[in-house]
């Protein structure tokens, strides 16, 4: 069955969403990741999105869910990458993500993420 | 109704030039020729003659909008078309036609002196007919107007919204007009496409050129701002003049976690300061 990998760099969870999501997909990452930050007591997780060029409501939501859970797991997430059209249709759909942190590119993300995890 | 006499077309024929002598002369007089070249009207005025002696050839003199018609409206929409394009008004253009009346009116009344319950049936005939034909050009005057406005509003659109580049990583975008949703998808696009080409961290949206902030404008501007949250970048928004503030305020608009500045210096300031960089006066 096809998966999103989760790759581990040290304190830090990496998920580079490099294909289209569909629904199912976007189900399994959410028990994978929540499977893993568990196992690997992560600090900090990094989603990449920069691939993923359409949404959809649900789509919008699953990464706001994603995002959230790592977060009740006492995981600092940081999403990054995020395309243009992606975050003007999530703004028109309602999903504004609050409370989630951005960032531009990966690089910038591991380092908001890395003053996250000291600053605690 | 009564259908167009056979003789009112003869007469039109026989007293064509006379007809085109006196209807120019008209048209010099009330003022419609400004701008024309006089070659150009003499062709325009010749051709227009002979299109409706055509035209009333075919039969049909009750609907303009029969095949027996079609080139004469043709012509019709290329005139008031470039009639649009040297700014003549509608009242100039649609005078091209209603001035062939009067020359026209008086061939008729010389024509049917003997019978003038035939005159009074030809008169109306002959007013109907041109009447149409002035309304069509000034329907076709308004149509090429508005494709002009319409085609002007548009540069505006895309000449409104320039993304300035302030400093390495501060990008800026002046808004000057009213923000409709139009607008701000032009806005949101152009802004979150340079952000992802250059990298910068931080947008500032300078408003001093938006006259007024409602609800709904207010609205657009979270829409964007937040839209550049989610791509990872910060927004600062500049130039709330005092009256905008009190608005916000009066219509307890809520710009939740938006930081706002006074002005763009300000703004400038504080992407510098959060960029880990300080100005000093060489000394």
């Amino acid at each position: 069955m096809e998966r999103i990998p989760i790759l581990q760099m040290g304190d830090f969870l990496l998920v580079t969403i490099q294909v289209d999501m569909h629904d199912q997909l976007a189900l399994t990452l959410q028990d994978d990741l929540s499977e893993r930050i568990s196992r690997t007591s992560a600090r900090g997780v990094l989603i990449d999105i920069s691939a993923l060029d359409m949404v959809d409501s649900f789509i919008g939501r699953m990464i706001g869910t994603i995002s959230g859970l790592s977060k009740i797991m006492d995981a600092q997430t940081v999403l990054v990458g995020m395309q243009p059209a992606v975050a003007i249709t999530l703004v028109e759909l309602g999903l504004t993500l609050p409370g989630v942190s951005t960032a531009l590119n990966v690089e910038r993300g591991m380092k908001l993420l890395q003053e996250r995890v000291r600053e605690q | 109704m009564a259908a167009l006499q056979s003789t009112t077309l003869d007469a039109m024929k026989k007293n064509s030039a006379q007809l085109l002598a006196q209807w120019t002369n008209d048209l010099e007089t009330s003022g419609a020729t400004r701008n024309l070249k006089v070659q150009d009207l003499q062709q325009q005025t010749s051709q227009f003659l002979e299109l409706i002696i055509s035209g009333l050839q075919s039969g049909n003199t009750q609907n303009i909008a029969a095949p027996g018609w079609d080139d004469i409206r043709q012509f019709l929409e290329k005139l008031s078309h470039s009639r649009a394009l040297l700014g003549h008004d509608s009242q100039q253009t649609a005078s091209f036609i209603f001035a062939l009346k009067g020359p026209l009116f008086a061939l008729l009344q010389n024509h049917y002196q003997d019978s003038p319950a035939l005159l009074a049936e030809q008169l109306l005939e002959v007013s109907e007919l041109l009447d149409a034909l002035g309304l069509h050009t000034i329907r076709t005057f308004q149509k090429s107007r508005e494709a002009v406005i319409k085609r002007q509003q548009e540069e505006l659109l895309e000449l409104s919204t320039p993304v300035v580049k302030l400093w390495d990583g501060v990008l800026a975008l002046p808004m000057i007009g009213t923000l409709d949703s139009q607008r701000t998808q032009v806005v949101m696009e152009s802004l979150l496409q340079r952000i992802v080409d250059t990298g910068s961290e931080i947008a500032i949206i300078d408003i001093t050129g938006v006259p007024t902030v409602d609800t709904l404008v207010a609205q657009h501007l979270l829409k964007t701002v937040t839209a550049i949250r989610l791509m990872g970048a910060d927004c600062i928004i500049s130039g709330v003049r005092p009256q905008i503030a009190q608005t916000i305020v009066h219509l307890g608009l809520d710009l939740q976690g938006v930081v706002t500045k006074a002005n763009l210096a300000d703004a400038l300031k504080l992407a510098l300061t959060r960029l880990g960089m300080t100005i000093s006066k060489a000394v």
